[in-house]
């Protein structure tokens, strides 16, 4: 059933004749649901000539007496001129409109530059999800967004200021609201294609995006003189090329007095030559998550690549021990590495191993089955022996506050290995035992003084844990007080330190 | 006859080796000399200036009292009456002066490299590499202290 209805005929012919598309002539009379959108475009147009088409039939019979048996159209055009001149008739149909309406399926239209023309159906979204098919993602939902010329804006503005003049004449009462969006109409036509070519829905909230940005260079300058009349809406980015953004010319749009708009931009939009032009199509995946617990069992292995200069320092590190695996299996494009806290090169991590998580960006593959992980993990395990990962699992981006709670609050425990100038006895050791909240003040360590404020820092020592233990150990020059060396009288030095356990529940631990 | 030097114990660096390296300049300060005995010091080197004042804030250090290489760090007093100004030989930023050897200054003679050491200097990021010109590794420092002991005894 063709949605248009008597009171929008006005309205869809002024639009009609000003050269505009039948799915925009529905978004200015408020055609609120989809259906009539999805329909062909020839169709929509032949439905739409033939709506307003009775019209020309209804004045014949009001205006001619007798009515006529066999007219020409031409002739019929000709009397009706006449009548509307001589004041007769409210109705008056232009000469030129009708030879318009004959054309319009030709003309590109100068609201939506042919974005609800050819871009809504489906050749063009066949096209799109080729370019997706080839991308080689896997998804089982997507995200669409696509990106309009900013002078839509303009051109919507000026198309609905002239149906607003037209809707005055006859006293309609249609709001700005009652106009369906360009983006809406657009979406509500694409969706069901996308779902249907690519066999997945579409939903809001998926990682996957395939976004297509259109562009029109024939008309970039029709928003310019916005800037003249609205200089403090355009203020220059440094990221963004134009100035002209969608936000600036909408923030003008809103600003500027009707007359002013009127004196700068013509009214109804003209007729451009060409449609809009495609930018780019693109798909990306949204970041997932791996976490685990990794083990260290090198004192030779720094946990982030170490380069000065541009010169690795030290072969591997542990970061990308773990990560490289990830990156190839999940076909990722990078990846970030975070860590409940670190360990110094020369220090080992025992016990259940220290908590991490892996960002993994742009990944096109993400979906394992929890025995793939187990056998990730595995091939993880087997392709080094300085590093173990354990409970290697998909987490979601807010588990991973979890982590970093560890760094601050939970302990930790360490062992140490220690030289004391001195020979030292079992009973020397013992007050060790009686430590139980040891208070020491903790200048900023020397060897990271050059990257870190100088600070004096109080620490409280249960049970003999602490950060920065070497220096508890050395004193690091007296500045770490008291120290093993000051509360046993000697001159300590520390040899090996191990990190036994790092006292963080999260990620859960699971049964191997 | 000199005897062969037992077979060397296998030597863990210390600490000042694992994370630094030394830079000496070719000389021997009096106070560390056998027979000296330190009375005190000061961080006071001028009327209007004490290096006990240095504060540094930040991770950029700001605040820090610049030092230039005859930059005075401090002066000792020794208990014979002699009175020495030890200079900073580096330039770059004061971070911290040593307050331990106001309260105890033997240590800076017992354990003159840790916990008897006077001040903590970061050069300029630019002349971190240069400010080791006119320096000398511990070997060439040793090379030089003994020819030094030689021609001494040597002319006595």
């Amino acid at each position: 059933m063709f949605p248009l209805t008597e009171e929008n005929k006005h309205v869809a012919q002024l639009l009609l004749n000003t050269g505009t598309c039948p799915r925009c002539i529905f978004r200015f009379c408020g055609v609120d649901f989809h259906a009539p959108y999805k329909l062909p475009y020839k169709e929509l147009l032949n439905e739409l000539q033939k709506f307003l088409e009775t019209e020309k039939d209804e004045l014949i019979l009001e205006v001619m007496n007798p009515p006529p048996k066999k007219i020409r159209l031409q002739e019929l055009e000709d009397s009706i001129d006449n009548l509307s001149q001589n004041g007769e008739g409210r109705i008056s149909v232009s000469h030129v409109g009708s030879t318009a309406s004959k054309n319009s399926n030709l003309n590109v239209c100068n609201v939506c530059l042919g974005i609800l023309q050819e871009f809504c159906e489906k050749d063009f979204i066949k096209k799109v999800c080729q370019k997706v098919e080839a991308s080689g993602f896997e998804f089982t939902s997507l995200v669409f967004s696509v990106s309009f010329p900013p002078q839509l804006s303009v051109r919507e503005h000026a198309a609905w200021l002239l149906v607003k003049q037209e809707m005055g004449k006859q006293s309609l009462s249609l709001g700005r609201d009652d106009i369906v969006q360009l983006k809406e109409a657009y979406k509500w036509i694409t969706h069901p294609l996308f779902s249907e070519e690519l066999g997945v829905p579409i939903d809001g909230k998926s990682l996957f995006e395939v976004s297509v940005v259109f562009a029109h260079p024939e008309t970039v300058e029709d928003c310019h003189f916005l800037a003249a009349i609205c200089p403090d809406c355009f203020k220059p980015a440094k990221n963004k090329q134009s100035v002209f953004t969608r936000m600036a010319v909408m923030k003008a749009l809103n600003k500027i007095k009707e007359e002013d708009f009127l004196k700068q931009f013509p009214c109804p939009p003209n007729s451009p030559k060409a449609v809009c032009a495609v930018l780019e199509i693109e798909c990306a995946h949204g970041a997932v998550f791996v976490a685990g617990r990794y083990n260290k069992y090198s004192r030779n292995l720094p946990q982030t690549p170490w380069i000065i200069d541009g010169e690795r320092k030290l072969e591997s590190s542990v970061e990308e021990l773990i990560s490289d695996h990830l990156l190839a299996v999940f076909k990722a494009e990078s990846f970030n590495f975070s860590s409940s806290g670190r360990e110094d090169v020369d220090v080992r991590t025992l016990g259940n191993g220290r908590p991490f998580a892996i960002e993994l960006v742009n990944p096109h593959r993400v979906h394992f089955t929890s025995q793939e992980i187990k056998e990730l993990q595995q091939k993880i395990n087997n392709s080094s022996n300085k590093i173990q990962v354990r409970d290697l699992q998909l987490v979601t981006r807010e588990a991973i506050g979890h982590m970093k709670e560890g760094e601050e609050e939970k302990t930790k425990t360490y062992s140490a290995l220690i030289w004391t100038n001195k020979a030292i006895q079992k009973k020397d050791i013992e007050f060790l035992n009686d430590i139980k909240d040891l208070k020491i003040d903790q200048k900023t360590p020397l060897r990271v003084l050059h990257r870190r404020p100088l600070a004096v820092r109080a620490r409280v020592i249960h049970f003999m844990e602490t950060h920065y233990i070497k220096e508890f150990v050395h004193g690091d020059f007296g500045r770490t007080k008291p120290n093993i060396g000051s509360l046993m009288n000697v001159t300590a030095d520390i040899l090996e330190l191990d990190v036994e356990s790092v006292d963080v529940d999260w990620p859960p631990a699971l049964d191997d | 006859m000199a005897t062969e030097p037992e077979a060397a114990e296998p030597v863990v660096p210390s600490l000042v080796d694992r994370y630094f390296t030394r830079w000496y300049k070719p000389e021997s300060h009096p106070v560390l000399q056998s027979g000296k005995t330190i009375k005190s010091i000061s961080y006071q080197i001028s009327t209007n200036c004490s290096r006990l004042q240095n504060k540094v804030s930040g991770k950029f250090k700001r605040g820090a009292q610049f030092l230039t290489e005859l930059a005075p760090l401090c002066k000792i007093y020794c208990s014979d009456g002699e009175e020495y100004t030890v200079s900073s030989c580096v330039r770059g930023r004061l971070m911290e002066v040593n307050e331990n050897i106001l309260h105890k200054p033997s240590i800076l003679q017992e354990k003159p490299s840790t916990e008897g050491y006077i001040a903590v200097v970061l050069p300029k990021f630019e002349e971190s590499k240069s400010i080791t010109e006119g320096l000398l590794t511990q070997k060439q420092y040793e090379e030089v202290m003994v020819k030094r002991i030689n021609a001494t005894t040597a002319t006595s």
